[in-house]
């Protein structure tokens, strides 16, 4: 398998899913997956390869409640941070 | 006053369930969508891969046809469990490797399992009674019922008053009088459904929902079974089915070649894991060697290569030649001509 998704908590225990070389559907899926097992107000950072997460994640948060609080484009990579909802 | 009645409906990103799961939401009924991600899904990884298709909007339809409904949706990797469903359908296989009815039976059994887990009383799908050859012919639409296990609690709203009445109806939690007898492939009746409806922008999908139902991917999902000597497969191997010009010049190897720029940078992911050769002297497109090749098998590899690359008028091209743990070489071919390559070796 090339995908070497895999979720790091960072130093302010934030979630970080490295998502990289996913493709859609797919990074939705792990972002789902991932926010069952989180608390409300939780942040979780996502890192991704394929532009189409630039328009899936935001609208899979916004039919699920979930706030985007960032999404940007740097060099070949897409990261996302989501806040999850309360 | 009762809560509200609770129903999950199938959502492929196509009209008919975005009409099914309306109709039954109008009844005020809470409706939340799922949808099943089998890897064979047309959504999504080519118009990621191609930046042919890079005009048309990114969107997942599923996703989008949720948005428009204002329902939740749930997206479910079905990826592992589907394999045995494509491996071995009880009811056979379509025009192509599509095993529409065993499909259908497993996602309603999916979705059957999401209902007792989650307390939601009952499933619709945007079935529609002889529209499609395969699996939903109307003899065709109680199996699915009962072999999924879901039963009575399977709600076909657009053919509904085709159909006995299912337990939702019967209970009066929604109103048969309220549902569908739509039937046959005429696209006419969901057309004026979606107008009243407002809805003005959905998706089309020709033929269905999934790659299986393509001739050409078929052949090829057949032929790396037949090289790999099993039916099996893993994500890696559907997904690089979908991108490339798949050749194979001799029974033990297979070419693939990137048709644009979107696809080599794709396919460059998978150099680690297959021999990878690329033009050095021209542009070209990268390829990868699928199966184990001698000497004389890169020689004739790089030949074909060279065919697509900017110097296929040259005398000679030469070829990088990168082992799967990155080592390289450089060798020098002469392009095949078109007339070199048979037509029996396009997959
Ligand atoms: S077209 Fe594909 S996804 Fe749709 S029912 Fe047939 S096999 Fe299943």
């Amino acid at each position: 398998m090339i995908s070497d998704e895999t979720a790091i908590p960072n130093s302010q225990g934030d979630s970080v899913l490295n998502l990289r070389r996913l493709l859609c559907p797919l990074p939705v899926i792990r972002t789902q997956d991932k926010i069952k097992t989180l608390r409300p107000g939780d942040r979780l950072t996502v890192q991704c390869t394929d532009p189409g997460v630039m328009h899936d994640i935001p609208a899979w948060c916004r039919i699920n409640g979930h706030q985007v609080l960032d999404a940007r484009q740097t060099g070949d990579e897409y990261v996302i941070v989501i806040q999850v909802h309360a | 006053m009762n809560p509200p009645k609770k129903a999950v409906a199938l959502i492929s990103g196509g009209l008919d369930s975005m009409l099914a799961a309306k109709a039954v939401m109008e009844q005020g009924v809470h409706v939340e969508g799922i949808n099943f991600f089998t890897g064979f899904c047309v959504e999504g990884h080519t118009h990621a891969i191609r930046k042919r298709d890079g005009d048309k909007p990114k969107r997942n339809n599923a996703l989008w046809v949720a948005e428009q409904l204002g329902v939740k949706l749930h997206i479910i990797d079905i990826i592992e469990e589907y394999k045995q469903v494509l491996l071995n359908p009880k009811h056979g296989y379509g025009a192509n490797l599509n095993p529409c009815l065993d499909c259908k039976i497993f996602m309603v059994n999916k979705a059957k399992q999401w209902i007792l887990e989650n307390g939601f009383d009952f499933i619709i799908t945007g079935e529609v009674v002889g529209q499609r050859p395969m699996s939903q012919r109307k003899q065709l639409m109680p199996i699915v019922a009962a072999e999924s296990g879901a039963d009575d609690l399977l709600v076909r709203p657009l053919s509904a008053q085709n159909l006995p009445p299912t337990l939702p109806e019967r209970m009066g939690w929604i109103s048969r009088e309220k549902l569908f007898d739509f039937s046959g492939r005429s696209r006419k009746p969901q057309m004026q459904l979606a107008a009243n409806y407002g809805f003005t922008d959905y998706a089309q999908p020709a033929g269905g929902c999934c790659f299986l139902t393509d001739a050409s991917y078929s052949q090829k999902l057949t032929d790396l079974w037949r090289f790999r000597g099993k039916r099996d497969y893993e994500l890696d191997d559907i997904m690089l089915l979908k991108v490339g010009r798949h050749l194979r010049p001799r029974p033990h190897f297979k070419m693939i070649i990137a048709r644009e720029d979107g696809e080599s940078r794709f396919m460059s992911g998978y150099k680690s894991e297959f021999v990878s050769l690329n033009c050095a002297s021209c542009r070209g497109p990268l390829v990868l060697i699928d199966g184990e090749t001698s000497e004389e098998d890169l020689q004739l590899a790089a030949a074909i290569l060279a065919r697509y690359g900017q110097g296929r008028e040259a005398e000679t091209v030469e070829v990088t030649l990168r082992s799967r743990q990155g080592e390289e070489r450089n060798i020098t071919v002469k392009p095949l001509t078109p007339e070199q390559i048979p037509a029996e070796w396009f997959l």
